[in-house]
């Protein structure tokens, strides 16, 4: 049967209509291999070869990928919850308790968001040290790693500016005594935090600038960092292979 | 050919791949890189991987995230202060350096030297091949070492920040070890004596990281007094 169900996909991908949207037929030898690549819009930003050993668990454990995961959950998650959302005081926590007892799956859809979410902060942080002692900051690899640790920061963001959305008194709080963190700043402290908030409290201004935050700048910033980010990688050379495994010792 | 595997049902990988000889830095000579292994087409051995990696974390998420209910309080009222009032976890490291620094030095001063200090990592270019700590001079710099450290663990006894005093203690403990250990032949002291100080650093940096945010997160409790996370306090 999984013959019959691999010959069938043979045929389909010698059809007209298969090789008009790949730009291809069947990837069976190195040179459309390398097509499936680079012919690819989605793809076209990953090497074509990679080092057998930048495969192996240790070399990344995958944390990069896993990051990026975590933020397409997040992406399509997140647009999920908009359509039940309004950034509005007290509208906002009403919105909540619709997810909780009238949306269909409304709790899991939450649940899973917010699951997302702190798997990526900690994904993120667990990749940028894992990176750090591999030694992947080291030239030429400079400027991805400066591109990483800003991505942390936008991540970091993204998650605090989240954090205020469901309007209950977790969220207020935490909100409250973050930002007012950002009044110690010498000078410009309590102007920053009303560009902030909107205001010189947590109040429906902030709600509504923190959702603005969350949905459209941040992800933003996101996109195009990672974007930059995946593709450094691919420009300087690949994953570091540290010089212990050159040697093929494990 | 071999149909059980889904990578083998293709046909050969790359076989060459351009060879870089020589790897010069400012500081060392010409060193000759050995080889640098096989390669392998990105498809599909990379994105079977990355598939596998996508599907694996989806279904445990969507498992958890059956069962494990985000919270939700009561609505935000801003006359009701709860007590402790936490920020997210991952800033619960800094709200416990706010317990033993004024909020200028813990807030802002703290975390911007932290990130400029993660830029510039790669642009020390000071120790490239990652020499050890104790490779040259060791007496010498355990003597240096020494000194920063007794400092650093002074300053914060000063300021009763016991929960930054004990993982600095730890890591300046297996510091120590480390010395009297670095000729040793074979395991995890072998391993410590051959870190770069840029390795103890970060080493240090975490431990500190881990454990403000853990004693924040967990055993913090009305104004922010020390409580047991499996110590019932009536909230």
């Amino acid at each position: 049967m999984a013959t019959s169900f691999q010959s069938a996909l043979q045929n389909l991908r010698e059809t007209k209509v298969w090789k008009s949207i790949f730009r291809r037929g069947p990837a069976n030898t190195n040179r459309t291999r390398s097509l499936a690549i680079f012919g690819n819009l989605f793809l076209h930003w990953m090497p074509v070869k990679v080092r057998e050993k930048s495969l192996r668990m240790r070399a990344s454990y995958y944390l990069g990928s896993i990051s990026f995961i975590l933020f397409i959950v997040l992406f399509v998650t997140g647009i999920f919850l908009m359509f039940y959302y309004h950034p509005a005081a007290p509208n906002a926590y009403r919105d909540m308790k619709d997810l909780q007892f009238v949306v269909s799956n409304g709790v899991f859809l939450r649940n899973l968001h917010r699951l997302a979410a702190h798997l990526m902060v900690f994904a993120v942080f667990w990749h940028m040290f894992h990176v750090f002692y591999r030694g992947g900051y080291k030239p030429p690899h400079e400027f991805n790693w400066v591109v990483g640790v800003l991505l942390l920061l936008v991540t970091l963001f993204l998650s605090y500016t989240g954090y205020l959305l469901p309007w209950d008194q977790l969220a207020f709080w935490a909100v409250t005594v973050g930002t007012n963190i950002i009044s110690a700043m010498p000078f410009i402290g309590h102007k920053v935090r009303f560009l902030l908030l909107g205001g010189n409290i947590v109040g429906e201004n902030a709600l509504l600038r923190f959702y603005v935050l969350h949905i459209v700048i941040l992800p933003l910033f996101a996109f195009v960092l990672i974007g930059i980010h995946f593709w450094r990688v691919q420009k300087d050379g690949g994953l570091t292979v540290k010089p212990k495994d050159e040697d093929g010792k494990e | 050919m071999e149909k059980n595997k889904i990578e083998t049902a293709f046909s050969s990988d790359a076989k060459k791949e351009p060879r870089r000889v020589v790897f010069v830095t400012k500081k060392t000579s010409a060193k000759v890189v050995g080889e640098r292994g096989p390669q392998l087409m990105t498809f599909p051995h990379l994105l079977i991987r990355e598939a596998i990696a996508f599907q694996v974390l989806v279904i445990a998420m969507v498992v958890v995230a059956l069962f494990w209910d985000a919270p939700l309080e009561q609505l935000a009222n801003p006359l009701l202060t709860p007590n402790p009032a936490k920020a997210p976890w991952y800033f619960l490291g800094l709200q416990e350096l706010l317990h033993f620094f004024p909020p200028f030095v813990a807030g802002i001063l703290i975390p911007t030297l932290v990130v400029i200090a993660l830029i510039v990592i790669p642009y020390f270019n000071v120790n490239i091949e990652g020499r050890a700590l104790w490779a040259y001079h060791p007496a010498q710099h355990l003597r240096t070492m020494l000194i920063i450290v007794l400092i650093l663990l002074a300053f914060l006894a000063v300021f009763h920040a016991w929960t930054i005093f004990a993982p600095t203690a730890l890591v300046a403990t297996l510091l120590v070890l480390s010395y009297t250990g670095r000729q040793a032949e074979r395991g995890w002291l072998k391993s410590l004596g051959s870190k770069p100080l840029s390795w103890w650093i970060m080493t240090w940096f975490i431990a500190v990281s881990v454990c403000l945010t853990a004693v924040g997160t967990f055993f913090r409790g009305p104004g922010w007094s020390w409580v047991w996370p499996w110590g019932s306090h009536a909230g």
